[in-house]
């Protein structure tokens, strides 16, 4: 059975990684699993982790009190869900639903935040991925928006 | 550069100008703003044959006339296809019409979608919205001849669930095995499992050899924009890549002028184009 | 269709003859059109005699000027372009296609009325026998033929007429189109006029021409006659004041989309759409599908249209060319540079209508240099603040 280390040492997300960072953050990491429509975290709770999606589909939703919830966004294998935890006020934006059965490794975001406090080429790293996540995820947003199918 | 089939003409029309009768045989409402009409022509000898990416000039007795690119199958000559979202006055009343009912078709015009120039190539087809409609064309094709091509992956983004277009359909081809089709909506229910976002998220991770690859995109501009850029992001050659363009059109065979972009009659010229032909005019503004 | 016989021999027709040209050409069955008062202009119209010409009248252009003024002569043709070309005959402002009704659940469309008459054209000069060729090649010469063009086009008679003096507008010059008429026509004439004599030199361009030619009081001309209709027309080249600098122009459009000078036009243009209607090479039309108030019979009618007007380029949700500037930049950028792509030729031939008869006087020539000077300009700044750089 592969180690958490070995997990994210294969996963894209963290490709380029020291392997130490990769200890240091399979330290704050464990394996979780969310049964299909479980929600993983709801809008407005605190953003304690995030998640390294293995496996399944999660939806992002924006609950509306006319017209329910609506899914915003799918995420999927190799898709990093949440990133509310490296910035303040650290509470989730939306809620987040497992649609299919999802495998994912959870990483505490407090103490990954303590370790990239202390260390901050890990840090540097971090904040460089995020931000790459963010950047494509506003691109697609963006053109989302222009809702040009109608 | 890949060829695109030019232009063919069933038999040669004494007026260009001229619609012939056609017969509805059939109207199947597809969402809330869009429907499908099935029609055979009137006179009993006519077959009707087009090529993929083509389309037809509809005329509503009385009311006006507009472009719309045929979305049925090429194999089946008997049977004329087209499918429509109302967006004027032709195309809602066009919206009432029901079995029985005649409309005039003109055509087909236009360049067709690079479908024998991708033999031995994967087919990767992305649609956006009513766009699924001009390349179901090429899905029947593909399918009729199934040999001659590598992959066949279709990825498409519509609005929301209820939009999907040819839902039965996309549903029985999706329970192939040498058929992919990648379906995301920009916002779905509760009942919706499956993907959302834009359709260029998609294209990252389909599957398909992107150097080995022919890409038909059809869909709203800026779609078409992002998703070739996407898909030379991904590897594929800008040649290997064709899009089909609207404009508005008046008469379709050159002559009225409403049509151009840039250099070209989208009626004549395209409108399936590739990609290179045009990248640079589609980043100018009001072309 | 007229072609060009080579022959070398030049005739000489008396003014006080020419009204047997009208009267052979109305006798073959033409409908007989050439220059004519009206409106405070020359026109071209229906013209049954000599004294329906123009006689004795000129106009003087410029940008945004038109005006009619006496000669100190007697000379039929002393004027130097009608505001609407010979388009208006060939590629009619309004057109039916065809007329339907329903009958039994589906309709039919009704047989084609009668061919128009043939007609003969009397005045058309180098440029307007220019601009022909250029919508031959837009309407005969494409994968769809114009039926309504090709039906008065076919059993066209052209008298073309070399001009005598260059107008305040014209550049024909520029672009090789003038002013001495070279092919493409039946007759041409060239008119000699002055206190002793009025008579014009005929050249044959056709077959058809020859035989008209044969029922013409003509004798021939001799060597100094002969030499006068390139003498005449040497002489108006040297008056053209405009000129269009075609260098590299495809090039220069292609790579101007975002030049600033269009801003600068598009505060003066007022997309009055006067240029296009002007235009001997202008095409657009529109198709406007209408049913009589039982909804039995509709009717398929086409009429000019005009790369200007708002709704030119609608498609579902809006216009794609929305503002003044991408509309003028659209007419100019067909007209001089992606029309060549398209039909192989230069889209202008240096008549001047446009700039005579817009209301604000845009001049096409003075803005494509402008639009160069912007390029060129823009091109230096680059370069010093790149040197400052480095």
């Amino acid at each position: 059975m592969k180690t958490l280390d070995e997990l994210l040492h294969e996963h894209e997300f963290f490709k380029g990684f020291k392997p130490e960072h990769l200890e240091l953050m399979a330290g704050c990491a464990t394996n979780v699993v969310f049964e299909a429509g479980q929600y993983i975290f709801h809008e407005n709770e605190e953003a304690n982790y995030f998640y390294v999606i293995r496996h399944g589909l999660v939806a992002l939703e924006i609950h509306d009190p006319r017209r329910g919830p609506i899914s915003i966004d799918t995420l999927q294998e190799n898709d990093v869900l949440g990133w509310s935890w490296l910035f303040t006020p650290y509470r989730r934006h939306f809620d987040a639903k497992a649609v299919k059965l999802t495998r994912a490794v959870a990483i505490d975001g407090i103490c990954l935040r303590t370790k990239c406090e202390n260390d901050h080429t890990l840090g540097y790293l971090m904040m460089q991925r995020f931000a790459t996540v963010l950047a494509d995820r506003l691109e697609q947003t963006r053109l989302q928006v222009l809702k040009l199918y109608d | 550069m890949i060829n695109l089939p030019s232009q063919t003409t069933t038999r040669q029309l004494t007026d260009p100008m001229k619609p012939e009768p056609f017969r509805v045989k059939r109207v199947m409402k597809e969402s809330y703003d869009t429907f499908t009409l099935e029609l055979e022509p009137v006179a009993t000898d006519r077959q009707f044959t087009f090529a993929p990416g083509q389309f037809n000039m509809l005329y509503m007795f009385g009311v006006g006339e507009i472009p719309i690119s045929i979305s049925g199958d090429p194999n089946q000559p008997g049977m004329l296809v087209h499918t429509t979202r109302i967006v004027g006055s032709v195309t809602k009343a066009m919206s009432k019409l029901k079995a029985g009912d005649v409309l005039g078709v003109r055509g087909p015009f236009g360049t067709g979608w690079p479908v024998s120039a991708a033999k031995g190539c994967d087919v990767i087809l992305v649609a956006g919205g009513i766009g699924l409609a001009p390349l179901r064309p090429v899905l029947y094709q593909t399918l009729a001849h199934r040999d001659r091509y590598g992959k066949v992956v279709l990825l498409y983004g519509c609005r929301s669930p209820e939009d999907i277009l040819f839902r039965k359909e996309l549903e029985k081809w999706r329970a192939r095995f040498d058929l992919e089709i990648f379906v995301t909506v920009d916002y779905g229910d509760s009942d919706w499992h499956g993907n959302v976002g834009v359709v260029t998220k998609l294209i990252p991770k389909a599957p398909f050899d992107a150097l080995n690859a022919v890409a038909m995109i059809c869909g709203p501009e800026v779609m078409m924009r992002f998703t070739a850029i996407e898909l030379q992001k991904r590897g594929v050659d800008g040649e290997s890549i064709a899009l089909s363009m609207e404009r508005n059109m008046k008469c379709a065979i050159g002559l009225c002028g409403h049509c151009q972009f840039g250099p070209t009659f989208i009626c004549k010229d395209g409108p399936v184009f590739n990609y290179p032909q045009l990248q640079s005019w589609l980043a100018q503004w009001e072309v | 269709m007229t072609s060009n016989t080579n022959s070398s021999t030049k005739f000489v027709l008396e003014s006080t003859d020419f009204q047997r040209l009208i009267d052979v050409l109305a006798g073959i069955g033409y409908r007989v059109i050439g220059p004519t008062l009206d409106h405070n202009a020359v026109i071209y119209d229906d013209i049954a005699s000599v004294t329906d010409l123009p006689i004795g009248w000129t106009d003087e252009q410029d940008a945004a000027t038109y005006r009619l003024t006496r000669r100190a002569d007697e000379a039929f043709f002393g004027y130097v372009i009608a505001p609407q070309s010979w388009k208006k005959f060939l590629h009619p402002s309004q057109v039916r296609l065809w007329q339907a009704t329903l009958n039994n659940g589906t309709f039919d469309i009704l047989p084609d009325p009668e061919k128009p008459e043939p007609m003969a054209f009397i005045g058309v000069r180098s440029c307007e026998l220019h601009a022909i060729a250029i919508q031959d090649r837009i309407f005969i010469e494409g994968e769809y033929v114009d039926p309504t063009y090709y039906a008065r086009r076919e059993n066209l008679f052209i008298v073309a007429v070399n001009c005598g003096q260059a107008g305040g507008t014209c550049f024909c010059t520029s672009v090789n189109t003038g002013p001495k008429v070279e092919a493409g026509y039946d007759l041409a004439l060239t008119e000699i006029i002055d206190h002793e004599v009025h008579y014009f030199v005929v050249e044959v361009g056709s077959e058809q021409g020859q035989h008209v030619l044969t029922q013409l009081p003509v004798r021939p001309a001799d060597k100094r006659e002969a030499k006068l209709p390139k003498t005449i027309t040497d002489n108006t080249a040297s008056q053209i004041k405009r000129h269009l600098n075609t260098d590299g122009i495809k090039e220069l459009l292609y790579t101007s989309s975002e030049n600033s000078r269009w801003d600068e036009i598009a505060k003066r243009c007022l997309t009055c759409t006067n240029c296009t209607m002007v235009c001997p090479t202008c095409f657009c039309t529109t198709v406007e599908d209408v049913t009589d108030l039982t909804g039995q019979h509709a009717e398929r009618t086409r009429k000019w249209d005009s790369c200007f007007t708002m709704d030119f380029s609608y498609i579902h949700g809006g216009s794609v060319r929305y503002s003044t500037k991408s509309r003028y930049r659209q007419w100019m950028t067909h007209k001089l540079a992606t029309w060549i792509d398209q039909f192989g030729t230069l889209g202008c031939v240096g008549c001047g209508r446009c700039i005579t008869w817009c209301p604000v006087g845009i001049d096409i020539t003075a803005e494509l240099e402008a639009i160069r000077q912007t390029k060129v300009k823009g091109e230096a700044t680059k370069e010093v603040s790149n040197e400052n750089v480095g």
